[in-house]
């Protein structure tokens, strides 16, 4: 595991440079936008990542709420703050997006509302996360993290059911696209999606660390120093016996 | 639209997409030196 995390990284280097190559080569330039349309190929695969990640720490919570499994608690908060990553920079690209094309950085748009409210959601759940020390807490944060995921089919179909400023959905909707420019945007999203499975995995590591460590100073208060029975039953603590 | 103002926006995009990913590798890095150094402490 520890030689595959490198090679990985590397291979999801190389993508990500092959997917910017063609965001910025390859594809087709815009005829109406020009090149700021490129932009779409940041902001779109960013989208579905975070909406991606914002899924899987759904799973975790509810796995975490039926069993317990403080496994599924830690894939939880690090799905939520790789996601919030994500969703910072749909948040960021899309008022770049904005500016030269609508001539505004923001409008109350449906979808741009909804979009905010997901990241508002999706931080609190982490503030929550970072700031309470009661034992309720990853309860509290799976229950938050259910009443989040329900923000995400409304800011995917607002723009379906209200009109909006906000482009047609280019897969699946009023939209069209032209191959050339949908070739590019799915190598954009693989390139985006290898890239949140790394960073996860690596968070989740340090996810694992940190708990480990909150376990052995909690042990180390309980007995004082010296009252601990081995160095091994301080260090390798199972991981999510901390705080529950 | 004009082109070189076109390219502006496109560029800024992109660095600010990719400011935000080292930022946060960034907070990573630290997390994980810290986290590293408090383990090593208990250990002692």
């Amino acid at each position: 595991m520890k030689r595959l995390f490198p090679i990985l990284a590397v291979l999801t280097a190389l993508l990500l440079t092959y997917a910017l190559y063609q965001a910025l080569v390859v594809a087709p330039t815009e005829r109406t936008m020009g090149d700021v349309q490129r932009i779409f190929y940041y902001h779109v695969p960013s989208a579905w990542t975070a909406f991606l990640l914002f899924f899987v720490n759904l799973v975790a919570s509810v796995v975490y709420l039926v069993w317990r499994n403080p496994k599924a608690d830690a894939l939880a908060v690090v799905a939520a703050e790789v996601g919030v990553i994500f969703c910072t920079v749909v948040l960021v690209t899309g008022p770049i997006w904005a500016r030269p094309v609508w001539g505004i950085w923001w409008t109350w748009d449906v979808r741009l509302t909804t979009t905010l409210v997901l990241w508002l959601i999706y931080v609190s759940y982490l503030v929550l996360r970072r700031f309470s020390d009661s034992s309720q807490t990853p309860k509290l944060a799976a229950v938050l993290a259910i009443f989040g995921a329900l923000d995400v089919p409304l800011v995917y179909f607002s723009i379906w059911f209200f009109r909006t400023q906000h482009p047609q959905p280019v897969i699946g909707g009023g939209g069209s696209i032209d191959p050339r420019m949908l070739h590019v945007l799915l190598i954009n999203w693989l390139a985006f999606s290898c890239f949140a499975v790394l960073v996860c995995w690596w968070r989740y590591r340090l996810e694992r660390l940190q708990r480990e460590v909150e376990e052995a100073q909690a042990l180390e208060s309980l007995l004082g120093p010296g009252g601990v029975p081995s160095q091994s039953a301080r260090v390798k603590a199972p991981l999510g016996r901390g705080p529950q | 639209m004009n082109s070189a103002n076109s390219i502006k926006f496109l560029y800024a995009a992109y660095i600010a997409t990719w400011l935000i990913h080292a930022l946060y590798l960034g907070s990573l890095v630290r997390r994980y030196g810290r986290l590293r150094q408090q383990m090593k402490d208990l250990r002692k």
